[in-house]
């Protein structure tokens, strides 16, 4: 079959590799119909994630069609239509059953190699490198799904692939952010980062009752996106003073609740980013955390802080006196996917959310490469990438 | 004076950073120490950075002899790579220069945290535990200690009843190829396991003790090719939170201390390879299978390999 894998800093190459083969029980076989580009995926692209090996799969959102199964998958038929979950999850340790999916104990086969960098490992994930597993993702035609019984979610009938793609990964992840905010009525929530993740975290922080949220980058497309599609009030941090213009719009206070939307990659005008480009790059910090300080140091006292962007491993000049003496609360977390499809499903259904505003531009997957390079330097007003297969 | 312990903590960081810097895009680091990139050097670098990243885990895992030795070693690959790089006509003598004169202060710290933490083991035992607990079931005061534990998400009575069939071992035990019960009451049976090298070692072992969903011990006898025991205990986990499970190993190393270091520069690090077994164990006890993936191989030794399907004919 053909995938997009990686080959080394900033090149993917669509390759020829051997269709997959089922290899435990448990497992799907699917014929991959649409799949996309994440923000995720640019940090693997950019070489910021180590244990990337040179013919990885990339990809972990995807939908398609099952076309064989293990003997012991039960809940799936042959012919099954169905979007996949991008973590990898048992259903059956502790830590699935208290809903916290992407941190699943049985998941990952290179536990052993992950628990010394963060302490204890996380669960696999597909297409994002051997630290969560070393499984092929999904930016092929094929791809092998684990634990079917689990994770896949069917698709009801006469729903596109556009409208229940996002449901792997962009839209929980994001409804997950809000989540972790608490939001109570009168809440004013500050969003970092207006790409998908961004967008679709200002949609639910009002879904979830919010009273204003605001959104700030400096790509003026995607902050035009986010007032036209999901109501924001924005801010462009080239234009714009983010914190004299967050506490003028919060009657000096700050906002409720700061989500974290922006992750490891963060650009910045403040002279913090030239410190931490210059340490990243020498590697002596692995992240560079400037919309996450900023994020910290702008919310207000009491407030949450929700971190769905994704750091690597370790950052310098964190802001721990502002969190402590401040009596901030830091949640964070790769998002458990499995316990919103179905709630999600149902708000698409009924019209609550329309994932579809999102999608800016559709490839062949024969052309990943190039979607890869646009939605990296944000060119022709790129938001989301779709690949068919 | 600094601790063993303190000055490999200090490295830790040092080689986490210098690893994750040469492994993904050598290039740039190729260039900061002042030798241009150039393709038969990047490999060089990149096996530079992977065994920074290897000692630094090695080190965060448990500052132990070997690993600390072979940051010394990986020293003097560096001085060898940089004098190389020295003496061809491209580089930048003053930024090598530099580098080497930075590895080369590297290196002194190295050997002298080498030789404390090798001092402290020396005391204690090398890396596992012995002394005061070992040999509770081997009687040999110089066996190895090594303990372990999981929990899993199933009843005790179902637990102890898996571990107790003793055939069932080699499905999680990598390193066992076949336990084989002599009697009906399956309390004695024959063991056959692979060591370091390719060696196949075996022996006979008799049960000591079993209290049923509690506790079964075990122990080699007269004759085995390596002295061994274990003991493991099952407890519920509060909350019921599923089984607790404490395993202790004893086994009398062949070539003592000696042949304990050879077996781990062979990749089989006794510790490790118990708590893998355990972390096996969980998976076969709750989802009824090993996990596999495409980019992660091997039985005994766990490899990596690109995360795609493997042919046919591989
Ligand atoms: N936690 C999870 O489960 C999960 C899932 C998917 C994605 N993510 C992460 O979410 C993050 C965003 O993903 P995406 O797909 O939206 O990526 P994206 O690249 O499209 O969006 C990131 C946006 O952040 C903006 N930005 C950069 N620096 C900023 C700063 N200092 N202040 C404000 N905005 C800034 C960029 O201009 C860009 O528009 C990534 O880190 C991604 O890895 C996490
Ligand atoms: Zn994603
Ligand atoms: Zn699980």
């Amino acid at each position: 079959m053909r995938a997009n894998t990686w080959a080394g800093r900033n090149s993917v190459e669509v390759r020829d590799v051997p269709d997959p083969k089922i290899l435990n029980a448990q497992d799907a076989i699917l014929k991959i119909s649409s799949t996309a580009i994440c923000g995720s995926d640019l940090h693997l692209y950019d070489g910021y994630i180590p244990t990337v090996m040179n013919g990885d799969i990339l990809g972990h959102e995807f939908m398609g069609e099952v076309v064989e199964l293990g003997p012991e998958v039960a809940n799936l038929r042959v012919g099954d239509r169905v979007v996949v979950p991008f973590p990898i999850a048992c259903g059956r340790c502790w830590s699935c059953q208290q809903g916290l999916f992407s941190v699943c104990e049985n998941s990952n086969p290179n536990g052993w190699l992950q628990e010394k960098l963060y302490g204890f490992p996380t669960g696999g994930v597909f297409g994002y490198s051997h630290l969560t597993g070393g499984y092929p993702g999904g930016q092929a035609e094929y791809a092998r799904v684990p634990f079917a019984d689990v994770g896949p979610l069917k698709v009801p009938d006469g729903m596109t692939d556009d409208q229940v793609l996002f449901l792997s990964d962009v839209l929980p992840t994001a409804w997950m952010a809000a989540e972790m905010c608490d939001i109570r009525p009168g809440d004013t929530v500050a969003v970092w980062g207006a790409g998908p993740i961004g967008l679709y975290a200002v949609v639910s922080a009002y879904l979830r009752g919010a009273e204003r949220v605001i959104a700030i980058d400096r790509f003026a497309y995607r902050l035009r996106m986010a007032r036209e599609h999901a109501r924001a009030e924005t801010i462009n941090y080239e234009e714009q003073d983010v914190s004299e213009t967050l506490k003028a719009m919060t009657g000096g206070r700050g906002p409720d609740a700061c989500i974290d939307a922006v992750g490891m990659e963060a650009h910045s005008p403040r002279v913090d980013y030239a410190y931490d480009r210059v340490k990243q790059a020498m590697k002596l910090e692995t992240d560079r955390p400037s919309a996450l300080r900023e994020a910290i140091t702008n919310c207000r006292n009491g407030g949450v802080v929700s971190i769905v962007g994704v750091y690597g491993g370790f950052v310098d000049k964190f802001p721990i006196g502002s969190v402590m003496n401040r009596s901030l609360t830091i949640r964070a977390g790769q998002c458990h996917v499995h316990r919103y499809m179905q709630p999600l499903l149902e708000r698409i259904q009924n019209g609550d959310i329309d994932p579809t505003f999102v999608i800016t531009h559709r490839l062949p997957l024969e052309e990943a490469p190039a979607g890869y390079e646009m939605f990296k330097n944000k060119q022709d007003e790129c938001v989301k990438v779709v690949l068919s297969a | 004076m600094a601790s063993g312990r303190t000055v490999a903590r200090g490295l830790v960081s040092f080689s986490l950073s210098l690893g994750l810097l040469q492994v993904p895009p050598p290039n740039r680091f190729s260039t900061w120490i002042g030798v241009p990139p150039r393709s038969d050097r990047r490999a060089g670098v990149r096996a530079v950075g992977a065994r920074e990243l290897g000692a630094a885990a090695g080190l965060l895992a448990q500052p132990r002899p070997v690993w600390m030795w072979s940051r010394v070693a990986g020293d003097a690959m560096d001085l060898a790579l940089l004098a190389r790089a020295a003496r061809s006509g491209d580089t930048r003598r003053d930024r090598v220069g530099g580098a080497i004169a930075g590895v080369a202060a590297i290196t002194a710290v190295d050997v002298l945290g080498t030789v404390l933490v090798t001092r402290e083991a020396a005391k204690n035992g090398s890396g596992s535990r012995s002394g005061e607990e070992a040999g509770r079931l081997t009687g040999d005061k110089s066996a190895r200690l090594v303990t372990a534990a999981v929990t899993v998400n199933r009843p005790r009575e179902e637990v102890y009843a898996f571990w107790r069939d003793f055939t069932r071992l080699p499905q999680f035990m990598l390193h066992l190829e076949e336990v084989r019960e002599l009697d009906a009451e399956g309390r004695r049976s024959h063991w056959k396991a692979n060591a370091p090298g390719g060696a196949t070692v075996e022996w006979d072992a008799e049960l000591i003790e079993d209290r049923p969903n509690e506790r079964i011990s075990w122990r080699s006898l007269e004759g085995a090719d390596v002295t061994n025991a274990g003991t493991v205990r099952f407890e519920d986990a509060p909350g019921g939170r599923g089984t607790r499970v404490h395993v202790d190993l004893e086994y009398s190393a062949p070539g003592g201390a000696f042949g304990t270091i050879v077996a781990r520069l062979a990749g089989e690090e006794p510790r490790q390879q118990t708590w893998d077994d355990l972390r096996r164990f969980k998976q076969v006890l709750e989802i009824g299978e090993i996990v596999r993936s495409e980019g992660t191989i091997g039985e005994r030794r766990i490899r990596q390999r690109p995360a795609q399907p493997v042919g046919d004919d591989a």
